[in-house]
């Protein structure tokens, strides 16, 4: 069937915010999306609150809007755009909500708007729990005995009657939010409140436990026509009980017979063609380890973080062809890109193993319980490829950059056999390594299997793994072990540390002995037809595929490998947008990363990906091989960044800021030195490399001070620290990590800080605008809300700023990008951080002002000048909006971190709020974020001392707003001076009714608690933001923040918002 | 120990042994299925070729003798990319490893199977010998390697005496070129009383059974080779009663009825290869395992049309013969290893029988 000639507008709605269980996926999936659909002439209408994606980009749709994802907003969207179709499969379940709400309300109906991709009634018989069991059983498919419950009474009693343990599954939510497994009836209650209350329709599902049976996924396309193909399975290492986005993953299945295989394939064929999905579905299954018995988890009827691994480990563009099958297309008119020669109508096959690695926050939430539930957890993934088990899950390992580089990386030797035993009963992220241990402990596979239920399969391929590091130790090292390891995928470090050698020599003998990386393409068929696409993956011991090009120049750009917390999806939309840039000034480009869920591995991006992971051999390799004229390390974050020396090593050229300036701005006393030089303050402070010398230089500098290692994002590890014990226990934590470089302690000033990206040619700079932080010094960029124009400094303190900023950049020597904070106490501005790269605000802020910074950085790097680009070097004119970046949390998702925010950044992924006026700028960033008031109207305050006089401040504005205000007794005293109506309440460790009842009693809007710093926080304090979070209030623990958002709900009609299309920037 | 594998091109891939340490020289053929390299090895439709698995990790779940699809593994060699250490399936009872060396197969592990099958893609299927035998020569060994042929291979999988598998409803008479198990099983699951003849059971003996339906099944070697056959199945073709062919049955079926086969350059081996149904527009992924096909360009259409083509090439996957209640297709709607997706056609084939009873 050919398009259908009626569409030609179509709305596609995004996913909003990163947030846990909900990442970069979406971009790439509804980036691929738009391409897709402006391919076949169709004006595109995007909706997205998140300034950070590709796909909000102006290339992208006709039409952008950053607007938040709420009903209101996409109605008045849709009357203003007049789109004829809505696509909102390709928006995860935020999108798909949002899509399901306007049908319900007979909006699209009205406005003759129709959805396309999949039917409204398809997406409720899929997710919603009845109606799904009731097709399942109309089709014969089996799913687990289950009961959706609406109140925690019916939910013990059928519990009680199926037995425990049961699994609980609230209805329409992100990554499994708020599920999990409940062993007794107290653990239910607790579990199942939770849940009912996070569901968009307060329905929990209970069901029998199913946990330790495998869990297989099968990704399937259907077409109006009813064809249907699957596009890959994968088997879940970590069996049934772990969330799939919190698992190993395997690609394809590897303990599953042809019998198996297709049994479940065809159930999930069925299963597409019952529910009548046109477009993408991920089906889940739970199979039993010893029987043909399986049942049915779950089924997406959408693009998902599993087809968006599933499209990278094939090569099979699934949302590509999901929007073509939109638009009516059938999979037999749909060219296979792979291929070229073959269609869409086809199974992929593949010749490799591929392996997925969740990449988990716990080393940002050190309080945090490293349990894995079928609550998603984890932040991002790695990916990677070989043509056997072992090599792809070592190749995944070090992917992850977590200072891990094979099965020794964590050390569970000190554990006496009992104890290790009940390590391999939990669950957590380090569970490989654990078994690991036990292998060379010699306790049994059948042993691990009964503690872990991991099939033995995978048991003893990480025996295979263990063995070699035994040989390795022990054994001369031949080149025929040699060339075993490497075929396994041991890195020359690995190698070189088991057998006592050099790095060097290990990797002399291994070129010595021809021992080298081979490249093979990824063709979605096993080399059954030919393929042009230029994807790649090395292995070692074969014949290499992938040809060295040659004519253009090539550069080389390192992409930022997987989205955690301080790296996230913003350096993907730079690595994007350089090797768009370079592409267009005539160069070949060539992308190295090895995060499945990014848009820079999609394989049309550059002219060549290698997934692979971003370590200096793994990156070698493929130097040896293309040659490169150059490589831009400046886009990929600090991924990228750590590779500059290693790249400069290896000979080849860092286009743009040399690494000697890179170092420059990094290492403390040459930065003093530049800054000296140019007459520019920054706080006081010291390089320390222990802790008597911190505590020293704190004493010195006079509490409270900053304490942070050098060459980190986000902020990892820094702290403020008000006292000597402070300062010990920061120590510890960073010591804890591998420290090569110092630490520094620093003067910590209260002030407000600013912050700005510039593109520098070397003599002139171009700064799109200044951003201000509405939160004071001392709380991470990342996590501050920011806002452009800055609006509370002066014009001689945006003056200073220019100056500081082309006086810094020039000694810098920078070319490209360069990113200061600032921080101005009064018309005083001081330095406080200088990186010469990219940073998490470039996509925002070229968004708003319509300055494409990524692509001028580069032209920059290529040589061009600023003034030959059509721009008037220094600050440019401020716009005559407001635009708010707001940072987004899912500290929901993590149980046990401490949500107060501070130096170390902990926000997943930031919305955008734009508007004429700064209050409704700021609503709509509120907005954006889940923060939807008002609602009951009640709020809760416990602020610290110092921020009481502020508090009672914006109390009063509160209670003028309708708000009813309770607060505990010091609090409350405050704020009854300041002649503000309260309620006291009692503190936790008080009788009930008290401060938690509160809270758990559902009718708060808000909760306003303002941590005192230092190690000394309060653990009551804790414990009600813990609460607060996991009941669903808001929680601010910043009193600007308060203030802000007091601010945004005065004078803002919720019913009247502007909406502001981007693309005319 | 070390095995080799030498192409007719003189190519050559150094490896392990596996399996039997024999010499053997075949026709060396590719399969891109993930799953289910026991339905593959046991397949008939092997007999006389050198399988390649592109797939890289084999022998995972080991063997379960349960899903054999006939008695015996059938290719002279396998080759493969890795062995599985350990087998992990609650139904596996034996390794691979010990199966292959239990019926004599030899084999080769550890060689770069994705570059044999780009030579295989590239230069079309060849002939190959498997040696353990470090000092061959390669001069000697390569007119050899070139002169072989696979030869009457149908004669070596049929089945020697007829059977019964019973059922109380339509009377299959199964013709078995080298049929896949499953494809008797399929229509015993629905009922049908299957009779499996030989191969070279005369069209006389069949009829004298009197069954409803006439089923031509799979097998092994070049189409044009089967010339009694075929003018047994002349005769078949000249009675009413329902033919439902599969594979070298289906080529059997066009060679009687004046069409013409043609040796693909390197055939579909594999289960993802998607037909279309000509009548529908539906298309269905296969499995498929064929290196022959039917030309349908002098193709009488008084005699047959195609009902199925391949969608990647254009090639014949099936016809309907003009009046008459008989159809064939080239895939396996059998599956067994591979999709399901057209099992549907056995019961086009009970409906059939069931009308015309």
């Amino acid at each position: 069937m050919p398009k259908n000639p009626d569409i030609k507008k179509v709305l596609v709605i995004g996913s909003g915010p990163i947030v846990i269980g909900q990442a970069a996926e979406f971009d790439y999936a509804g980036t691929q999306a738009c391409r897709s659909l402006k391919e076949e002439g169709i004006e595109v209408v995007l909706l997205n609150s998140n300034p950070a994606t590709i796909m909000t980009d102006k290339d992208i749709a006709d039409r952008v809007y950053i607007e938040p994802l709420t009903v209101e907003v996409v109605e008045q969207l849709i009357l203003k755009e007049q789109p004829d179709s809505v696509l909102p499969t390709l928006g995860g379940q935020a999108g798909l909500n949002l899509a399901m709400e306007l049908e319900e309300r007979g909006f699209l109906k009205e406005h003759n708007v129709r959805l396309i991709g999949t039917t409204s009634q398809t997406i409720k018989k899929a997710e919603d729990r009845l109606e799904f069991k009731s097709t399942m059983e109309k089709i014969g498919e089996p799913i687990a005995p289950s009961m959706v419950v609406e109140n925690v009474e019916d939910g013990l009693a059928f519990s009680n009657r199926i037995g425990y343990p049961v699994v609980l599954r609230p209805a329409y939510t992100l990554g499994g939010s708020g599920g999990g497994i409940a062993h007794n009836p107290e653990e239910l209650v607790e579990i199942l409140q939770n849940g009912l209350r996070l569901s968009r329709v307060g329905q929990v599902l209970v069901e029998r436990c199913i946990a330790g049976w495998k869990e297989i996924e099968y990704e399937v396309m259907r077409d109006s026509a009813g064809n249907c193909i699957t596009v890959c399975n994968m088997e879940n290492i970590d069996p049934v009980g772990v969330h799939t986005g919190d698992s190993i993953v395997v690609a394809p299945s590897q303990t599953l017979g042809d019998k198996e295989y297709q049994m479940l394939r065809t159930s999930a064929l069925n299963i597409i063609s019952e529910l009548n999905i046109t477009g993408g579905c991920n089906v889940q299954y739970a199979l039993h380890p010893t029987s043909f018995e399986y049942c049915v988890i779950e089924v997406n009827p959408r693009v998902s973080r599993s087809s968006a691994l599933a499209s990278k480990a094939t090569g099979y563009p699934i949302a590509k062809v999901a929007a073509k099958i939109a638009l009516g297309y059938t999979l037999d008119e749909i060219k296979n890109a792979i291929t070229g020669k073959t269609y869409a109508s086809f199974e992929p096959m593949l010749d490799y193993c591929v392996v997925k690695i969740p990449r988990l926050p716990f080393d940002k939430f050190i309080s945090a319980k490293r349990t894995l539930t079928t609550q998603m957890k984890a932040t991002g993934e790695v990916m990677s490829i070989c043509d056997n088990f072992e090599g792809a899950l070592m190749k995944a390992i070090r992917s992850l950059e977590q200072h891990v580089d094979s099965l020794l990386s964590y050390d569970f030797s000190q554990l006496d056999e009992d104890a290790l035993l009940k390590q391999l009963n939990k669950v957590d992220d380090r569970r490989i390594w654990v078994i690991a241990e036990a292998i060379r402990r010699g306790i049994s596979y059948e042993r691990i299997h009964e503690a872990t239920m991991i099939d033995i399969w995978f048991i003893d391929k990480l025996a295979i793994l263990v063995e070699m590091e035994q040989a390795l130790k022990t054994r001369e090292l031949t080149a025929e072990l040699l060339r075993e390891a490497k075929r396994i995928e041991f890195p020359d470090n690995v190698i070189a540390r088991l057998t006592g050698r050099s790095q060097d020599e290990i990797k002399k003998m291994r070129y010595e002995n021809g021992i080298v990386a081979a490249y093979k393409m990824v063709d979605t068929c096993a080399a059954e037809f030919e393929a042009s696409t230029p994807y790649y993956y090395s292995v070692f011991g074969s014949e290499n595929e992938a040809v060295r090009t040659s004519g253009r120049k090539k550069v080389l750009v390192l992409g930022s490998g997987p989205i955690r917390i301080g790296q996230g999806i913003e350096f993907d939309f730079c690595s994007v947008h350089c090797t768009w840039a370079f592409s267009k000034e005539g160069y070949e480009t060539i992308i190295i990363n090895n995060n499945p869920e990014t848009v820079s591995t999609d394989f049309d991006i550059a002219d060549k990906l290698y997934f692979e992971p971003l370590t200096p051999e793994d990156v070698e390799n493929i130097v040896n091989l293309e040659k490169p004229d150059g490589a831009v390390v400046q886009f990929g974050g600090q991924t990228a960044i750590k590779l500059t020396e290693s790249l400069m090593k290896m000979g080849v050229p860092i286009l743009g800021t040399s690494a000697e300036n890179v170092d420059a701005a990094e290492d403390r006393e040459l930065f003093d030195e530049i800054l000296e030089k140019c007459g520019i303050p920054r706080p006081a402070g010291h390089t320390v490399f222990t802790a008597e010398e911190a505590k020293k230089a704190a004493n010195e500098l006079g509490y409270p001070v900053l304490v942070r290692p050098s060459y980190v994002l986000g902020g990892q590890g820094m702290q403020i620290a008000i006292n000597d014990e402070d300062v010990d226990e920061f120590i510890g934590i960073i010591n804890r990590i591998a420290q090569e470089h110092p630490i520094l302690v620093d003067k910590y000033l209260m002030g407000k800080e600013i912050e700005v990206d510039a593109v520098c040619d070397g003599t002139d700079i171009l700064i799109p605008g200044i951003m201000e932080h509405i939160e004071r010094a001392g709380i991470h960029s990342g996590d501050s809300i920011s806002v452009y124009p800055a609006r509370s400094i002066s014009a001689k303190v945006k003056e200073t700023i220019e100056d500081y900023t082309k006086k810094l950049a020039q000694s810098l020597h920078v070319i490209g990008l360069i990113n200061i904070q600032f921080i101005a106490c009064g018309e005083e501005v001081y330095v406080i951080e200088v990186n010469p790269r990219s940073s998490r605000t470039v996509p925002y802020i070229s968004k708003v002002t319509g300055v494409p910074i990524v692509p001028l950085a580069t032209k920059v790097i290529l040589g061009a000048k600023i003034r030959e680009l059509g721009y008037t070097p220094g600050l440019q004119p401020e716009a005559d909006y407001f635009a708010i970046k707001m940072p987004v949390f899912s500290f929901e998702k993590i149980r046990g971190a401490d949500i107060s925010l501070g130096p170390e950044m902990k926000s997943t992924g930031e919305c955008l709020g734009i508007a004429k006026t700064f209050n409704e700028a700021l609503y709509k960033a509120f907005l954006g974020a889940g923060v939807n008031l008002p609602r009951h109207k009640n709020m809760i305050m416990t602020v610290r001392d110092e921020d009481k006089e502020e508090a009672a401040q914006i109390a009063k504005r509160f209670e003028a707003l309708g708000y009813n205000i309770f607060a505990t007794k010091g609090t409350a005293k405050a704020l009854m001076e300041a002649d503000v109506q309260v309620r006291m309440t009692r503190k936790i460790e008080q009788e009930s009714p008290n401060i938690l009842d509160l809270i758990l009693g559902h009718k708060i809007d808000l909760v306003i608690d303002t941590p005192s710093q230092g190690v000394e926080r309060s653990h009551d304090g804790f414990i009600i933001r813990r609460n607060a979070i996991e009941t669903g209030v808001n929680v601010i623990t910043a009193i600007d923040t308060a203030k802000a958002l007091v601010s945004s709900l005065e004078n803002t009609d919720s019913r009247k918002l502007t909406l502001i299309d981007i693309a005319k920037i | 120990m070390k095995a080799f594998l030498i192409l007719e091109d003189g190519t050559v891939f150094t490896g392990q042994s596996i399996g039997s340490a024999r010499e053997v020289i075949s026709e060396v053929v590719f399969n891109t299925s993930m799953t289910g390299y026991l339905e593959v090895l046991t397949d008939p439709s092997y007999a006389g070729q050198a399988v390649v698995m592109t797939y890289p990790l084999i022998g995972n779940y080991g063997i379960c003798t349960e899903d054999m699809e006939s008695e015996r593994p059938w290719p002279d060699a396998y080759i493969v990319r890795e062995l599985s250490r350990i087998p992990s399936n609650f139904r596996s009872e034996e390794t691979i490893q010990n199966f292959l060396l239990q019926y004599d197969i030899p084999g080769i592990a550890g060689i770069d199977t994705r570059a044999l099958t780009k030579i295989l893609r590239e230069k079309g299927t060849m002939n190959g010998m498997l040696t353990t035998d470090e000092n061959y020569r390669m001069e000697e060994v390569l007119p050899r390697i070139a002169a072989y042929r696979t030869g009457n291979v149908v004669e070596k999988v049929t089945c020697r005496e007829k059977y019964v598998l019973d059922g109380n409803g339509p009377k299959v008479a199964l013709l078995d070129l080298g049929a896949k198990r499953n494809i008797a099983r399929s229509l015993h699951k629905r009922g049908c009383r299957v009779t499996v003849y030989p191969a070279f059971t005369k069209a006389e003996q069949i009829l004298a059974d009197a069954p409803d339906g006439i089923m031509l099944s799979n097998g092994p070697g070049d189409p044009k080779a089967c010339g009694d056959i075929i003018q047994e199945i002349k005769k078949l073709y000249r009675t009413d009663i329902p033919i439902f062919a599969i594979c070298l049955g289906h080529q059997l079926m066009a060679l009687a009825n004046g069409a013409d086969t043609y040796k693909m350059k390197y055939g579909h081996r594999g289960g993802n290869h998607p037909v279309k149904d000509l009548k529908t527009g539906r298309v269905y992924i296969s499995s498929q395992n064929h290196g022959y096909v039917v030309d349908t360009k002098n193709l009488d259409a008084s005699v047959a049309v195609p009902a199925f083509t391949n969608v990647n090439d254009g090639t014949n996957e099936g016809l309907s013969y003009t009046g008459k209640n008989i159809f064939t297709v080239q895939f396996h709607p059998e599956a067994c290893p591979g999709p399901q997706d057209s099992d549907y056609l056995f019961d086009r084939f009970i409906k059939m029988m069931e009308v015309d009873r």
